[in-house]
């Protein structure tokens, strides 16, 4: 198509969070891949600017180990590092305070689980380790379940992006409750990202639909037959969600209504 | 082998660590660099927390480990 000759969309604004810019509203996490080169080759094709990574030991039996920094380079991505495996606030502060060191900043995200079963959030324990966070200097973005309620807690101690799940972590699942997620979006002023149960391009479109401002998966791509091409899949279906919200749906209707003029008929 | 003969060793020459969990010795003396240059770890890219208190890179070569420290040494991994 010739773009000289499309009509001009308003321009949307960038998605901002904690005053860094990203054009991308998808943002990608780096676990599950087979190898952390297929993971680099999936981050470009997503267009993704911005990954999770977690804090683990470094495995001193085998110092030549492939590392994740050596393919997806700190200088060209913003890393978020999070707090996965911490079940405190006092776990979640030791990870991130070695985090900064290891990386030198502050943006974080902050996930306090429970039961493996279901990996929901202790929505408590995350609202007191946001807190201790928020105090020693970190910028939280924060995993939350779709409780609108939790969802306003957490804006006004100072979390800079709530972030509820679609469905459990790693389930696939879609968004199980849209109205829900309507209700945080209306109600939240920083940015409102689903975090976790994408499960294909439709439910991120979804997601986008309801006026999200971003969208954080991970196994959706990672697990995919092929993640570098579900990974561009989801890069078009974010920005197609997304152009959707801004461009107003139709009401729906309970019945037909035809395209074609009535009128002139022969 | 004895904790009486554990101390006398390490009075001699060899410090006692737990690093990642693991045991490990190093001559007295030593300081965190001379431990990471041991683990043939590369400093950029990792983070190290000396009985639950980082340790900044810039102090690497300054802080001197002691009989019985805790190190944790950590880097990012795929995660999401």
């Amino acid at each position: 198509m010739d773009d000289a000759a499309t009509p001009k969309a308003a321009e949307d604004t960038p998605l901002v969070v904690a005053g860094r810019t990203f054009t991308s509203r998808l943002i990608i996490g780096t676990g599950k891949y087979e190898t952390y080169a297929q993971n680099a080759d999936a981050l470009k094709a997503s267009g993704a600017e911005m990954i999770t990574v977690a804090v683990r030991r470094v495995n001193l039996s085998n110092p030549d180990e492939p590392r994740l920094v050596d393919f997806i380079s700190p200088g060209d991505y913003t890393f978020l590092p999070n707090t996965a495996g911490c079940f405190t606030g006092e776990d979640a502060i030791r990870t991130l305070r070695l985090a900064r060191e290891a990386g030198g900043w502050n943006l974080v995200k902050l996930e306090v689980l429970s039961d493996p079963k279901h990996l929901y959030p202790d929505m408590a324990e995350t609202l007191r380790a946001a807190e201790m966070l928020i105090a020693d200097g970190f910028e939280v973005m924060v995993y939350c379940s779709d409780d609108p309620v939790y969802a306003k807690k957490l804006e006004e101690i100072g979390c800079c992006a709530i972030m509820p799940l679609g469905a459990p972590i790693g389930s696939g699942l879609g968004i199980q409750n849209p109205v829900n997620i309507r209700l945080i979006v209306e109600q939240t002023q920083v940015p409102v990202i689903v975090d976790a149960g994408v499960g294909t391009a439709s439910d991120a479109a979804v997601a986008m639909e309801l006026g999200c401002d971003g969208v954080l998966m991970n196994t959706a791509i990672a697990e995919a037959a092929d993640p570098v091409r579900m990974a561009r899949a989801m890069r078009h279906a974010v920005i197609a969600g997304r152009e959707a919200y801004l461009a107003g749906r139709m009401p729906k209707k309970r019945y037909a209504d035809p395209s074609s003029p009535l009128s002139g008929l022969i | 082998m004895s904790d009486v003969r554990t101390h006398e060793r390490s009075s001699e020459a060899v410090l006692q660590l737990t690093v990642n969990g693991e045991s490990r010795s190093i001559a007295e003396g030593a300081r965190i660099t001379d431990l990471v240059t041991d683990l043939a770890l590369d400093g950029r890219k990792i983070a190290v927390e000396r009985n639950l208190e980082i340790v900044p890179r810039s102090q690497y070569s300054e802080t001197a480990l002691e009989d019985g420290d805790r190190i944790e040494i950590v880097a990012f991994v795929g995660g999401g």
